[in-house]
């Protein structure tokens, strides 16, 4: 069977983010960028199960600008067979990610989506929902185990409080989570075979979508500053500092 | 303009965090609520009893299914009609649900906000905190999620609202309920607890986590963990306070074995105190802490432990 695995390239998630003098965003010029940590996890997920044999072709897909490839070219070395650029300089909302990828689950017809569940630099938690709603199909969002048997998959999911199980018949729309699994460093020689890859460029248009984006930035700013405290030398401070000062115990 | 706020609850009782998403939604207009899921008429009853509430919508359901995301995100579609707004707090169900039902409406949603400016333009924190961003919706209706800590939850008690049933309508199909497994728990819920300790790193192993127990049972504590804590094995998922787990704004935060990445700040610096203990005086986190220890965690706990034993 086939999986999609959509990876969007964000600033690397050891960088602390800078708000543009202007206001107007966040500054990614010069800014070392890697792919989203959760799609990682979705990658991860979908070699896994093209090694257990369940998987037969891996296709990575990315929406953003001409750079995103770099982010294809791992997922490749991490193991997907091929990828797709949609390329794009507008901002990508989650609604206009879907319907992109929509156009591609019908053109390519995949069994499974594995999706990272959030990207780290909007933190919109909301692409692989939209996804399954637009294509109207079963979804498994959080995921911390995955296992594709008898014409369908069992999803172990994180909710608040503990831990449920849902079972979707395929096509299905999963969303990973933290724990589903911890991704693999792509090795050298992964690497330059992952350059010989194919790679298909396409564009919004190409899709019939539209990507203007429904929430417009009115202004991005910093916030608050927490100010340091102090420094105490030992548990009874504390204590007293606690009762007297803060008066929170 | 009306509202509709999708509720959480345990057991029938709605959850704190909801109630800060009816908060939110009462700057807006008038509010409805619906409840699905098991316990949905004990739920509405005690929604019902919440102030500002003007209508109650209940599902009653004993398959399982209004705990999918497909039937109750079509519900939410469905009902859409009548609102201006749908509104949830940041919960798992939320985040689970509302982005299907908004795709459903052609309606980019906002999550997670922290403030309204008016009906359409909202702030909400991007890259786990590190900025503000305020955006204004060109959709017609906004499906929007709350972040809890950022909105005074309204009164539990003191409403009297009219209730109403609502039938799920089918969804696609292709998905069936299986089991849910909560972790049994005798303390408050980190999202609404007094007082939240933390472990990290520095906690070493799963077992190790027991030994914060004497300490929050001491001061009436949630318990949480950071990402690399639960990346780690340590804890389960729901303890996770941070980005990608539970945002917390309790009123003393003890932090203790936790570095301090961008990611754990994100989900507790809106705390009314910050304490810190870790073995690394340049851990990032005593740049928030209002008061910080340099030391061993596994000599202070027991420490401090006696000095509030001694105080009384």
């Amino acid at each position: 069977m086939k999986v999609l695995v959509p990876v969007k390239r964000v600033i690397d998630y050891n960088i602390k983010p800078r708000v543009k003098a202007d206001g107007s965003g966040v500054e990614t010029a010069g800014v070392k960028m890697s792919m989203n940590p959760f799609d990682e996890i979705a990658v991860e997920e979908a070699v896994r199960l093209k090694e257990k044999g369940v998987v037969s072709e891996i296709i990575a897909v990315s929406i953003g600008e001409a750079k995103a490839q770099d982010t294809l070219r791992t997922a490749m070395a991490m193991g997907a067979d091929r990828a797709i650029l949609v390329e794009t300089d507008v901002v990508t909302e989650p609604l206009a990610v879907a319907k992109v990828l929509r156009a591609l689950v019908e053109r390519e017809k995949p069994d499974l989506v594995i999706l990272g569940k959030q990207a780290i630099d909007d933190d919109m938690n909301a692409t692989g929902q939209m996804l399954a709603g637009l294509l109207d199909r079963p979804q498994a969002t959080f995921a911390s185990k995955v296992d594709v048997a008898d014409g369908g998959v069992t999803v172990t999911r994180e909710i608040d409080g503990g831990l449920q199980t849902i079972r979707l018949a395929l096509p299905a729309i999963i969303t990973a989570d933290l724990r589903l699994n911890e991704p693999r460093y792509a090795s050298l020689p992964n690497i330059m075979k992952a350059r010989k890859k194919p790679m298909e460029k396409l564009t919004p248009a190409d899709l019939g979508v539209d990507m203007t984006p429904r929430l417009s930035v009115v202004s991005v700013a910093e916030p608050p500053e927490r100010k340091a405290g102090i420094k105490l030398d030992s548990a009874a401070e504390l204590v007293s500092r606690l009762r007297n000062e803060a008066k929170v115990i | 303009m009306t509202v509709l706020v999708f509720l959480d609850h345990e057991g029938g009782v709605i959850r704190q965090a909801s109630r800060s998403a009816i908060a939110a939604a009462s700057q807006l207009g008038d509010v409805d609520v619906l409840v699905t899921g098991p316990d949905a008429v004990a739920a509405a009853r005690s929604a019902a009893a919440i102030p500002g509430v003007k209508k109650v919508l209940q599902v009653t359901d004993t398959t399982g299914s209004s705990e999918l995301a497909e039937p109750v995100a079509a519900l939410l579609a469905q009902l859409a009609a009548g609102y201006t707004h749908i509104l949830a707090t940041s919960s798992a169900m939320a985040k689970n649900v509302l982005p299907r039902a908004a795709a459903l409406l052609d309606v980019q949603p906002i999550p997670d906000i922290v403030a309204i400016n008016d009906a359409d333009t909202f702030v909400r924190p991007i890259y786990a905190g590190s900025a503000l961003a305020t955006v204004k919706s060109a959709d017609a209706k906004k499906i929007i999620t709350v972040r809890a800590s950022a909105f005074e939850p309204v009164a539990a008690e003191g409403g009297n609202a009219v209730i109403e049933d609502v039938a799920l309508p089918a969804g696609p199909g292709g998905s069936t309920f299986v089991s849910t497994e909560l972790s049994k728990s005798e303390r408050p819920e980190l999202e609404s607890a007094r007082v939240v300790v933390s472990g990290g790193n520095g906690m070493q192993n799963g077992e190790n986590f027991k030994l914060l127990e004497p300490l929050a049972d001491r001061l009436g504590a949630a318990i949480g963990a950071s990402r690399a804590a639960v990346d780690k094995g340590f804890v389960p998922n729901e303890y996770q306070v941070g980005q990608t787990g539970k945002i917390v704004a309790p009123e003393l935060y003890i932090a203790l074995g936790i570095s301090g990445a961008i990611q754990h700040l994100a989900g507790m610096k809106d705390s009314k105190v910050i304490v810190a203990v870790n073995k690394d005086p340049e851990a990032p986190i005593f740049q928030v802490a209002d008061y910080g220890i340099v030391g061993d965690l596994f000599t202070i706990l027991p420490q401090l432990e006696a000095e509030l034993d001694k105080a009384g």
